[in-house]
């Protein structure tokens, strides 16, 4: 494989990695909270917590680039205290890439919660134990897969990514070309050679991912554990 | 064991709204609460571990307040050592026999079981016969030895309080019968007072010392020594049937 292609395929898959893990942290504190506690508004905060599956891309990253450019104060706390700069740069586009994919996971952590028989937490309660103990011994046992499942879907969702990335990130080759960018540009400048090859290596991770999330879901149980 | 119990809870659900309002102060060891599906039993027995808040009231248990209303006291479950054996067992389908047994001594982060806790483990998968079963799953186990092992697991907190929400209602007759008289033994043997819920008058003849009789979400009648409930029973059908 050529740098032409190498570059793009390992930016994209550092920017996914990254923006998976953020989506799935906040995905699951989310879904817990939501199938966890009923409280006025929960269909609202839900509905908002859903908005950039159905948002267009190019929208989200706008308000992503109000929120976070120079001009806010969101954005210069960023700069002054962490030192992170987010527009024009790599951890930019994990941003945009993360806002993007955390409803995949938000969605599947709440209906895995959601899953789980009361009585098993019940009985957890019945048995001594305290919130934490029933959450790592209980409720997260029985929801992972599902969880799981939806952290896959994300991590491809990331990958694709284009709109709110061009717009937060821009297209700057070898800090924010990510693979979409990459085959965009490649288009463009009628490099079909590339894009195929940048084609050919998008499909064949998507793919993967969703045999793997597929494979998650339906697979046994867990192995036995330690007592 | 004295119960001193006076609680009342009002529960809407699918827009029907059901008033809990059970009243009953009885001395024994093995108290059954008896009465049709929809009396309220399930939803006393929650509010005694403590799985529900009653709206006002209060629950005495032997010399501990669990919980009193005017007074702030709410105890948490956790907190009241109760073993509860759910009507469908609610054994942890991820875990085996050995592990939903040892699930009392279980802390949030895996570690593994003290000697002492391994001892006890050990007994409890033998005196319910559910030793060579302590590999399997859930999933794997018959009716039986999923009450066992339901029973074992609750027993092994070393609750002051057994609650069995109708323990015999998922078992085929000939198993009832034996696991009947198995319960007896060893409340008898452990001297652990419990509260079972049942529908089934048999039940009551075979398991129960005291009964406690809910109709609608209120206690009918006072409560009663089985043995006397058994003939009570005879007269009122009697009566019933002179009509």
């Amino acid at each position: 494989m050529d740098a032409a292609a190498l570059i793009p395929l390992l930016l994209t898959l550092k920017v996914a990695a990254w923006a998976t893990l953020l989506a799935t942290v906040a995905g699951v504190a989310a879904g817990a909270l939501l199938a966890k506690f009923e409280f006025t508004g929960r269909d609202v905060v839900d509905a908002i917590l859903l908005l950039p599956m159905v948002m267009p891309p190019t929208v989200l990253g706008y308000y992503l680039l109000v929120a976070f450019g120079r001009r806010s104060a969101l954005g210069q706390w960023l700069e002054n205290t962490l030192g992170i700069e987010l527009v024009f740069t790599w951890q930019g586009a994990v941003v945009a890439a993360a806002v993007v994919a955390f409803p995949l996971v938000f969605k599947a952590a709440r209906a895995a919660f959601e899953a789980v028989d009361p009585d098993l937490e019940r009985a957890g309660r019945t048995l001594g134990y305290t919130e934490a103990t029933l959450f790592t011994r209980v409720t997260f046992p029985l929801a992972w897969r599902g969880i799981a499942a939806g952290a896959m879907l994300a991590f491809a969702r990331a990958i694709g990514e284009f709109g709110a990335t061009l717009m937060v990130a821009g297209n700057i080759p070898g800090r924010t070309q990510t693979m979409s960018i990459a085959i965009y540009e490649a288009v463009y400048a009628g490099d079909d050679a590339l894009a195929n090859r940048l084609v050919l290596i998008s499909s064949v991770v998507c793919v993967v991912m969703l045999v793997a999330a597929s494979g998650i879901i339906k697979r046994g149980r867990l192995r036995p554990q330690r007592l | 064991m004295r119960f001193d119990v006076d609680i009342g809870k009002c529960v809407v659900a699918q827009g029907r709204t059901f008033d809990l309002a059970v009243r009953f102060c009885v001395d024994s060891d093995r108290l059954a609460l008896f009465g049709p599906s929809g009396a309220g039993k399930s939803l006393t027995l929650r509010a005694l571990a403590g799985l529900i808040r009653p709206d006002r009231g209060r629950i005495v248990i032997g010399d501990q307040v669990w919980f009193d209303r005017g007074a702030g006291i709410d105890v948490p479950t956790r907190a009241r050592r109760v073993g509860y054996v759910f009507q469908d067992y609610a054994l942890f389908p991820h875990r085996t026999v050995e592990q939903n047994v040892a699930a009392a001594h279980a802390h949030w982060w895996p570690s593994r079981l003290t000697r002492d806790a391994r001892k006890a483990v050990d007994e409890l998968l033998d005196s319910f016969a559910i030793a060579e079963v302590r590999r399997s799953y859930p999933d794997q186990l018959s009716g039986g030895q999923r009450q066992r092992t339901a029973l074992a697991r609750a027993l092994a907190t070393r609750p002051r309080l057994l609650l069995l929400d109708e323990p015999f209602a998922a078992l085929d007759d000939t198993l009832r019968l034996r696991l009947r008289a198995d319960l007896v033994d060893v409340q008898r043997r452990s001297r652990i007072p419990m509260v079972l819920i049942t529908h089934d008058p048999d039940d009551l003849i075979e398991c129960a010392e005291s009964v406690v009789t809910l109709a609608q979400g209120h206690v009918a009648g006072d409560a009663m020594e089985a043995a006397s409930w058994s003939t009570a029973a005879t007269r009122m059908a009697v009566a019933a049937t002179s009509d």
